[in-house]
């Protein structure tokens, strides 16, 4: 039965979307929607700086290196992790806006894991921060899914042939960190300097942890 | 049915284009601005994550393809703030405010930030439907993607796993259904599972043997499979 009334999506044609009767440049398409919203005192203009501010300097992929690296340290928390991932970052203070649903994903010598968003661009804002530009893009949404090696090789990792490849597609509110594989050599390491091997796209599964050896 | 969001599989996109650690989080300062615009705008309290998504994919497909990332949302926005009233489309053509709003008091301060970011919005809520699949079980999902609710309306099934076989990874608890919640339907709360397909399911040409894709599946996208 389909349901007639306001739940109709709302298509708009190309002539009549709100969108266009804005400026074209996108610049001032966004400083119109801010002075609009701004003067019928809608937003605080000092809150968007505070939310910019968050997103460049407090919320981002070190936070997802702090937890891989307790991981790799430690037997039992890399075993709560897997179990509970957000029970697991809430205490770390890794909690919050698209890190409500943590599942954390092992690579090891059998599998290696991805993840993409293809509907959109689901990310876990609390661990990895904002997403960079080709994890929202129309090449990376489109491929991951149906040809992650090549994708992955392009990204500059070639996997074994024996090696399964898991590719996560995030369709809900389900969020997946990528544990690395942590690399030989790095036995003695503590969690500050094993950090500073787990990159951002190892978390993502579009990269491995960096070999100390080759880290510059 | 499917819109042009639904771009999993696609061919003809070209190369990723790799992106070094460390760079800027927003390469333009009005990209900053636009998550900031949108996600103040959101504290307002009239739509909903579901929502918001399908603003944006209701864009003429023309557009979609056409415009940048934060161009989509801030287009997408746009159409959601006229769509729930809160600004009108004389508003939009003056470039000003045209009166007050009543939703004044429900402002974003910058002292609030920290809070609304750290407190999230989880989607899990008890449900009356029962879990029908465990860990292991196959399952097929449904041949036709389209929302069962309103006619191209929003869903989360993905075209290119439509009619596939696969078998139940993970069982996530009970999630809000999207097909309800984008389209002011209510929670519609059901089970949400992690199903594993093996690439040579969805694709002509899979690259590996043992490669798989695993997507977050609403119970009514499934049913069992033999």
């Amino acid at each position: 039965m389909l349901l007639h009334d306001r739940t109709m999506p709302h298509d708009h044609t190309d002539h009549d979307h709100p969108h266009t009767l804005l400026p074209s440049d996108p610049a001032l398409r966004v400083k119109a929607l801010e002075t609009i919203l701004t003067q019928k005192g809608l937003i605080d203009p000092a809150a968007l700086d505070e939310i910019i501010e968050t997103y460049e300097t407090k919320i981002g992929p070190r936070n997802g290196a702090h937890v891989v690296a307790k991981a790799w340290s430690d037997p039992a928390f890399m075993a709560a992790l897997l179990a509970d991932a957000t029970a697991v970052v809430s205490e770390l203070g890794y909690y919050g806006r698209q890190g409500e649903h943590m599942i954390a994903v092992e690579n090891t010598d059998a599998i290696h894991n991805i993840v993409v968003c293809t509907l959109c661009s689901c990310y876990p804002w609390p661990l990895l921060g904002i997403p960079p530009t080709w994890y929202k893009s129309d090449a990376y949404r489109a491929r991951a899914v149906r040809e992650p090696r090549k994708v992955l090789s392009e990204l500059g990792v070639t996997l074994p042939d024996g090696m399964a490849v898991r590719v996560w597609d995030s369709t809900a509110e389900t969020r997946y960190l990528v544990i690395p594989q942590r690399p030989a050599g790095t036995e003695g390491l503590g969690e500050a300097a094993l950090m500073d091997l787990i990159t951002r796209d190892s978390m993502i599964g579009t990269g491995v942890a960096v070999a100390p050896s080759v880290k510059p | 049915m499917t819109r042009v969001h639904d771009m999993g599989g696609r061919f003809g996109d070209g190369p990723i284009v790799p992106e070094a650690e460390g760079g800027p989080v927003f390469h333009e300062d009005w990209h900053g601005r636009a998550l900031a615009v949108t996600l103040a705008a959101g504290a307002l309290g009239k739509w909903n994550i579901d929502i918001s998504r399908h603003g944006r994919e209701c864009l003429p497909p023309a557009d979609y393809a056409l415009l940048s990332y934060y161009e989509k949302w801030m287009a997408g926005l746009t159409g959601l703030l006229v769509d729930a009233d809160i600004l009108s489309r004389e508003e939009l053509a003056a470039g000003h405010a045209i009166g007050g709003s009543d939703l004044a008091a429900k402002r974003m301060v910058a002292e609030k930030v920290a809070g609304v970011l750290a407190s999230g919005g989880p989607a899990d809520r008890p449900s009356d439907v029962a879990v029908a699949f465990k860990v292991g079980d196959a399952v097929r999902t449904r041949r036709i993607n389209g929302n069962r609710l309103v006619d191209g309306g929003h869903t989360r099934l993905p075209a290119y796993a439509v009619g596939a076989t696969g078998r139940i990874l993970r069982v996530h608890g009970t999630h809000v259904l999207p097909d309800s919640s984008a389209h002011h339907l209510g929670d519609g709360a059901e089970p949400l599972y992690a199903v594993a397909f093996a690439a040579s399911e969805l694709w002509a040409n899979p690259e590996h043997p043992k490669d798989e894709v695993v997507l977050d599946l609403w119970q009514s996208y499934l049913d069992p499979a033999a």
